[in-house]
């Protein structure tokens, strides 16, 4: 089974975000950067299949030159290979054709990814390469299983949750669930100095057109201060919440 | 030229969010001075729509639809959107809707957006503000495809009733081949979700174990909110993840968020923010968490939430 797993490069969680050039970019002044964390459970999850049941497992990420070290943890963790196809993303849709493009060239059986990333967190990348492909697809993931070419997959519902099933080829947009936190996995110095010597092939993209495009980004406006009521007067935050916030 | 929304149903009626997007859609019908257009799938009275403004309901009946497969409802959103030349078309950001609207994106060859917060402050070029950075920012966006997807952020414009006189059009339509198949749906029946209320008790570490969880939840009860908790709670097996809220958990935005015995980490907060009246009840006044809400108790929750209860309790039952 060939496995292509799809990492984003973001700002890691604690990142304060500040914009430059008059508000027109994100400022990556300061920021670490790490992989995505919504993929990191999609990656952990095809290091399972790896182990398990053999599998090969490439990452792949669409993005300039400063993604690399992310794409070398990735390939410290234990993927096999890396892929980089060389453009700036500008929106989900001229990213997913890309993908699309890469998995078709490379033949994958399955296309993990996490279901959105934590900086756009447009939710629509992995959709996009599912239907540009015409493979099945499946979003907020939450358990998945392969046997042989047959796909046994969890995803949430309002409430709930659905199996599924199908063949493969499939594309899936991972959540929590898909592995737990304990699963995931810290490169350990082999894993690192392994990282080193594995393939992290370049590749050109094929357009690099867009249909939208982000003009200008700004910031919430810092709140009022937080009202305090005494610890004894909670009829006094009841009155509050019925007759100044209006919500009960 | 026309506006179009997709509408989620469950069990034969309309969620709330349904008619979120449906008073949102009429509004970027007028701003674009055309008509609106719903599609609904399975739903038993399609006409409620016309109070939310809706001139156009197609109307879409077949069992084999009872569950939700993306790709045969991003095919069908197809087909409307091409006999009513929509241009714009507009999604819930709910599960289903965000499954459905980039397959949609891709099958019309259409600009796409989601976390969209507000009405389009431009048609012509098509401009939107948008949720990014885990709402700890907001991008405005120009779409220039020809057709435009968009998702509409949960709760950001809320429900507007524009009576407008409306028909229902019955459409069968072309259903592709998917050989995705649902084996089973396993519903956890009569709690509130998190998707849908409007409130929302959550609880953190502060509350110490999950054998204290008793008290959140009768708290929950009272409200009819859902409960959720932070983070560390679903990592350490006290509650389950669908409850996890925050950056890498569930968004919530609902109209009031009381988060108990939790400290407020930048990634929780972003996961919080969008809702609209926060309270926090912490025994730290250092929390980060009362830097972002509304009202703050500082004190012990094992003995402000039972008198919160209590008091709560004697308010429903004086405002009944």
């Amino acid at each position: 089974m060939k496995i292509l797993v799809c990492i984003s490069h973001v700002p890691d969680t604690t990142s304060k975000i500040n914009f430059s050039e008059n508000d027109t970019k994100f400022d990556t002044n300061g920021v670490q950067f790490v992989i995505n964390p919504y993929d990191e459970f999609a990656l952990t999850r095809a290091m399972w299949f790896k182990e398990k049941q053999g599998a090969s497992v490439t990452v792949v990420n669409v993005g300039s030159a400063t993604s690399e070290p992310t794409l070398r943890k990735a390939l410290a963790i234990g993927a096999d290979g890396a892929i980089r196809v060389n453009m700036e993303p500008i929106d989900g849709f001229s990213v997913a054709k890309e993908l699309a493009e890469v998995v078709k060239n490379g033949n994958y059986d399955l296309v993990l990814a996490g279901k959105e990333s934590i900086d756009y967190n447009g939710e629509m990348v992995p959709g996009m390469v599912a239907s540009i492909l015409d493979y099945n697809f499946v979003n907020g993931c939450i358990g998945l299983e392969i046997d042989g070419n047959e796909a046994s997959i969890s995803r949430e519902i309002d409430g709930g949750k659905e199996v599924l099933s199908c063949s493969l080829p499939l594309v899936i947009a991972g959540q929590k669930g898909l592995v737990e936190e304990k699963d995931l996995r810290i490169p350990n110095m082999r894993g690192i100095m392994m990282a080193r010597k594995k393939p992290l092939q370049v590749l050109e993209p094929i357009s690099g057109e867009a249909f939208t495009e982000i003009t200008s980004f700004e910031k919430p406006q810092a709140k009022s201060t937080c009202k305090i009521v005494a610890a004894d007067n909670v009829d006094e935050l009841i009155n509050l919440l019925h007759t100044e916030a209006k919500v009960i | 030229m026309s506006v179009l929304v997709f509408t989620d149903s469950s069990e034969g009626k309309f969620k709330k969010s349904a008619l979120e997007v449906t008073s949102y859609g009429k509004k970027v019908a007028e701003l674009m001075g055309t008509n609106l257009v719903a599609i609904s799938i399975n739903v038993n009275d399609p006409s409620e729509l016309y109070k939310y403004g809706a001139e156009k309901v197609i109307s879409v009946s077949d069992d084999s639809l009872q569950t939700f497969n993306a790709k045969i409802v991003a095919n069908i959103i197809q087909q409307v959107a091409q006999k009513e030349s929509a241009t714009v078309i507009i999604f819930e950001s709910n599960i289903n809707g965000l499954y459905a609207a980039p397959m949609t994106a891709v099958t019309l060859n259409a600009g796409y957006v989601s976390n969209v917060m507000s009405l389009p402050t431009n048609v012509n070029p098509f401009t939107v503000k948008s949720k990014a950075f885990s709402s700890k920012a907001f991008s405005t966006t120009i779409i220039k495809s020809e057709c435009k997807v968009i998702a509409l952020s949960k709760n950001s414009f809320g429900i507007v009733e524009n009576e407008v006189p409306g028909t229902t059009e019955a459409f069968i339509p072309t259903l592709v081949e998917s050989n995705l198949i649902s084996e089973k749906i396993e519903q956890t029946t009569g709690k509130v979700t998190i998707a849908d209320a409007d409130i929302v008790v959550s609880g953190g570490r502060g509350l110490k174990g999950p054998e204290n969880w008793g008290m959140l939840e009768e708290l929950a009860d009272v409200l009819g909110a859902a409960t959720a908790c932070s983070k560390p709670v679903s990592d350490l097996g006290w509650r389950p993840h669908s409850e996890h809220v925050g950056q890498t958990g569930k968004p919530v935005a609902s109209n009031l968020y009381i988060a108990i015995g939790i400290s407020g980490a930048i990634q929780h907060l972003a996961g919080i923010n969008s809702s609209k009246v926060k309270v926090v009840i912490n025994t730290d006044p250092e929390a980060p968490f009362f830097k972002a809400a509304d009202y703050g108790i500082i004190g012990d929750a094992f003995e402000v939430v039972p008198k919160l209860v209590e008091k709560l309790k004697e308010f429903k039952a004086n405002n009944a």
